[in-house]
């Protein structure tokens, strides 16, 4: 129930930079997902933030307070680890009430409040039950309410998911988000699964190399993504590279593709071109390929129940390009591995971003 | 079942699949080497320790307790209160200093060359023990001591203060030596299973250091705490070498008159060596029931 | 903990002085020749005893023979009780802790009273390889379980089975090379605590190592400290072997 800002942060281990003066603004009760490969410096940012890393540079402010020269029991912050947080000592019970009683609560008051917490995870039954008596779930479960029991300003999740099955992690992240609704407390969550990240943000953080890419609504971070590392990263995307020329972009082969007229202002550079699996309708082959298409082979088709995704080698074109298309599974009989197609999309679908010099080869 | 039978890796199924050329001849070597270190533990460590107690009861007449009786009498009871002061005092001091010398060569902010030197060096001093030790000590702290001269050319007269290294005091000290880096070794794997995340949780949820050490480091530890006292404990009351190069007899304990006995230096019957050595058994069985009886009660949590 | 440093220090400082002194003021004392001179004479009129190389060469043959029997006798019954009959396991288990419980003055005095003879038996050194073994038990058997489990004894000879090798075969070629850490680290500890063992040798009037320093201490003392510096020299070696070799459980002796 605070503001979050990070300004300026930066962090160097032995003279290698993991955190290169990063800024997160975060509003009230908002939840946001720290996404990123692993090494990105992810852990990094969350521990600056709860106060276990100091900062080389940069302030943390919380709610409109500077708290970057306060110790981690200072800062009203709950903290969720991965795994294996829970004293090994106490009953689920006695992980939550422990806030309360170290802030000298009477006991009456530190188990009503612990009650009521165990009751918001569901684990009101399992209140006397030690942490080697629960399963992975039921002990993330209680390590979340043990975090909320304190009632912090912000409450910080570094991969609180990843240790667990796949079952268990979707109804938990659905639980994390009702219950970060419910409570309205500001929140980090610390992730490397993208479908996580998407599915339960108000906002993603993309991180890559110790640098905050682009922090963005999960729509925009997949509509449009702000360059090529987080276009590559979010989702799956096919690639076009090419040069832009007006309004289009020519391929390598000469073919003209129309895009949005905002690429218009890019003319003469090298860009690429991404486009999302959904967005590509395939048909076969009959000869002709017509303006604003492109001529590929199926190289490979995944059946993943009502849709079957199609990989397609564009022979054409430069090795790195490719194209994947998602289609209702029904109609993927007439598109075997080695059946020559024409792909085609509407013009408003591809997302144009200009190639980095660096990258450029 | 029948799934189970086809299945050519059952965990269970060694002896089911051993090639049949093997068959029954095959279990022959293996069975026999069994058979014969049962049958040495049987006949070199449990035979002894039964005769022993059939012989701490029997005299010439047959059944009679006046050995064990005779347990009770003074010198004895000296004896045993010698022993068991020692081993508790010895124990005690080896799990504090030990206990807090591997928690401050563990901490991150120890250099990694120190952490490696003491744990070595806790092999090397938890094995130096006996004879030489004992003799260790007396070039130092012997009334012709280097330590003790030179203390005494400052000024200070260590043995005019009343200390002796061959007294009880003395004793703990030496014994020490060998406690401590036992216990460091002992208590170190322990130390190392606190996971940061418990006390970074503590930390976070607003507890000071020394709340995290009372409500969940030392509940945590407390079995293998307890554990590693029973063998200090152990260690000190079985030590004789050390005990007998030092003390020479002076300080009765239940190691040197069981073997004063045995060497027939005393006149006393061979019956009343095998009493003593019971009470000993007697005494180690007591601190292991004990010592499970608590052990049970604080790792309640425990698996 | 960084709040700690300086207790930490401290703590650290009082241990290292505690136990470097006397370490030291040993190998002065050995090196003293009176009046402020100092040489290595104790070291060369210990050389000159005749009983050194004897006993020396007695607790050497002891260590072993002891380790010997760990390996022929100890490690080849564990590995057959987990192959074909883990029920015996709590067997095993209360023999590996009798020691502990028996302390070893205790085991020599019952060992007196049941063995008096034959003199094959009890009137050569090597009669002391018996208590000695089982003075390294528990320690040689907790280095080997753990090594054991770590293997999954059973999996591998199954493996073995499968691609028809025979049990000798299996045993040989896998399980001991996969047992080697264990076995040498198990070994090199029991040597170090032969070497310095006394409380057998004494009271069954044996002359080992042990009981000479004891014996050339009554009466030389700084030959005695010379001894102790050597006694601690070889430990170390001992412990160092142990600690290369990795798993080994550098645990304690017997010697005390
Ligand atoms: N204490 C440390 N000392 C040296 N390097 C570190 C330390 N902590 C983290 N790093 C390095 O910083 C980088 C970022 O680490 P981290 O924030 O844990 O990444 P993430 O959580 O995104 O996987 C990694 O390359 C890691 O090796
Ligand atoms: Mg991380």
């Amino acid at each position: 129930m605070a503001t979050v800002e990070a300004r300026g942060v930066s962090k160097s281990y032995q003279g290698r930079t993991v955190l290169a003066s990063l800024d997160l603004d975060m509003g009230e009760a908002e939840l946001i997902c720290l996404l990123g490969p692993s090494g990105c410096g992810k852990t990094t940012l969350l521990r600056i933030i709860a106060g276990f890393i100091t900062p080389d540079t940069g302030t943390v402010h919380v709610g409109g307070r500077d708290v970057t020269a306060l110790p981690p029991a200072a800062r009203k912050m709950g903290m969720v680890f991965q795994a294996y947080s829970l004293f090994p000592n106490m009953t689920a019970l006695d992980n939550v009430r422990f806030g309360p009683r170290v802030a000298g609560q009477a006991k009456t008051e530190q188990v009503k409040r612990a009650g009521e917490l165990l009751d918001l995870v569901g684990l009101a039954q399992h209140r006397d039950k030690y942490p080697h008596q629960m399963s992975g779930g039921q002990q993330q479960r209680v390590a979340l309410a043990r975090a909320l029991a304190v009632r912090p300003d912000v409450l910080l999740l570094d991969e609180p998911l990843s240790a667990l099955d796949a079952k268990v992690r979707l109804q938990l992240r659905e639980e994390i988000r009702r219950i970060q609704r419910e409570t309205k407390v500001t929140t980090v969550l610390v992730t490397h699964d993208q479908e996580e990240a998407l599915s339960i943000s108000d906002r993603v953080a993309v991180m890559n190399g110790g640098k905050l890419l682009q922090v963005a609504t999960p729509s925009v971070i997949y509509r449009q993504p702000a360059d090529a590392f987080v276009a590559r990263f979010i989702g799956l995307a096919g690639i076009l590279p090419g040069v832009a020329e007006g309004a289009a972009v020519r391929m390598s082969n000469g073919t003209i593709l129309p895009a949005d007229a905002a690429v218009a202002h890019q003319s003469g550079r090298s860009v690429e071109m991404f486009l999302r699996p959904e967005h590509v309708r395939l048909q076969r082959m009959n000869g002709h390929v017509p303006p604003g298409a492109l001529a590929a082979d199926v190289q490979e088709a995944t059946f993943l129940g009502s849709l079957t995704r199609v990989r397609l080698r564009l022979p054409e074109l430069p090795d790195h390009a490719g194209l994947w298309a998602d289609m209702p599974s029904e109609h993927a009989a007439d598109f075997a591995p080695g059946q020559r197609v024409t792909a085609h999309w509407h013009e408003t679908s591809p997302h144009v971003i200009a190639v980095e010099a660096a990258q450029a080869s | 079942m029948s799934q189970a039978a086809t299945t050519p890796l059952r965990r269970d199924g060694v002896v089911h699949k051993r090639p049949a050329s093997q068959g029954v001849a095959g279990l022959i070597l293996p069975y026999s080497v069994i058979g014969l270190f049962i049958a040495l533990a049987a006949l070199f460590m449990a035979a002894p320790t039964v005769m022993l107690a059939v012989q701490s009861v029997t005299d010439d007449h047959g059944f009679t307790l006046k050995y064990l009786e005779a347990l009770g009498g003074d010198n004895i009871v000296v004896a045993f209160r010698n022993s068991i002061v020692l081993s508790i005092a010895s124990a005690a001091i080896g799990v504090v200093a030990g206990g807090l010398i591997a928690y401050f060569v563990i901490s991150p902010a120890m250099p990694i060359t120190l952490r490696s030197a003491v744990t070595s060096f806790s092999a090397v001093a938890a094995n130096f023990a006996g004879v030489p030790l004992a003799f260790a000590f007396v070039s130092t702290l012997g009334t012709l001591g280097m330590l003790t001269q030179g203390l005494r050319s400052l000024g200070v007269d260590i043995y005019g203060l009343g200390f002796s290294l061959f007294s009880m005091t003395g004793l703990t000290i030496v014994y020490a030596y060998f406690q401590i880096p036992l216990m460091v070794i002992i208590i170190t794997p322990a130390l190392l299973a606190l996971r940061t995340e418990w006390r970074e949780s503590s930390e976070n949820l607003g507890a000071t250091s020394g709340q995290y050490w009372r409500m969940i480091g030392l509940p945590v530890l407390l079995p293998s705490l307890i554990s590693a006292f029973i063998l200090l404990f152990g260690s000190a009351f079985s030590a004789y070498a050390t005990a007998y190069a030092l003390t020479s007899g002076n300080i009765a304990l239940l190691t040197t008159e069981i073997a004063n006995v045995l060497s027939g230096d005393v006149s006393s019957s061979p019956q009343t060596g095998a009493a003593l050595a019971v009470g000993m058994i007697v005494v180690m069985v007591g601190v292991l029931v004990i010592s499970a009886a608590f052990s049970r009660r604080a790792s309640r949590w425990h698996k | 903990m960084r709040r700690f440093g300086l207790a930490g220090w401290t703590v650290l400082g009082l241990a290292g002085l505690y136990f470097i002194v006397p370490l030291l003021m040993t190998v002065s004392f050995s090196l003293w020749q009176g009046h402020g001179n100092y040489g290595f004479d104790a070291y060369r009129s210990l050389l000159a005893r005749p009983n050194l190389l004897p006993s020396l060469i007695v607790s050497i043959e002891l260590g072993l023979a002891t380790c010997a029997a760990i390996v022929l006798l100890l490690a080849p019954a564990m590995i057959f009780m987990h192959l074909y009959a883990p029920k015996l396991r709590p067997v095993f288990e209360f023999i590996a802790a009798l020691p502990f419980v028996v302390p070893a003055i205790a085991l020599v005095a019952g060992l007196s009273v049941l063995f008096t003879g034959p003199d094959w038996l009890i009137g050569t050194p090597f009669y002391l390889t018996i208590p000695y073994f089982f003075l390294a038990l528990p320690y040689a058997y907790r280095a080997i379980d753990v090594g054991i489990r770590a293997i999954d004894l059973t999996t591998l000879t199954e493996a073995g089975q499968s691609l028809g090798a025979s049990l000798g075969q299996i045993i040989r070629m896998v399980v001991l090379p996969s047992l080697r850490p264990a076995l040498i680290g198990s070994m090199l500890l029991s040597f170090a605590v032969v070497m310095g063992e006394f409380t057998f040798a004494n009271v069954l009037l044996f002359h080992t190592f042990a009981v000479l320093i004891n014996e050339v201490g009554q009466n030389a003392p700084t030959e005695a400290a010379a001894l102790s510096t050597l006694s601690f020299l070889i430990t170390w070696g001992a412990m160092l072997g142990v600690l290369m070799v990795g798993r080994g459980n550098a645990q304690l002796g017997g010697a005390r």
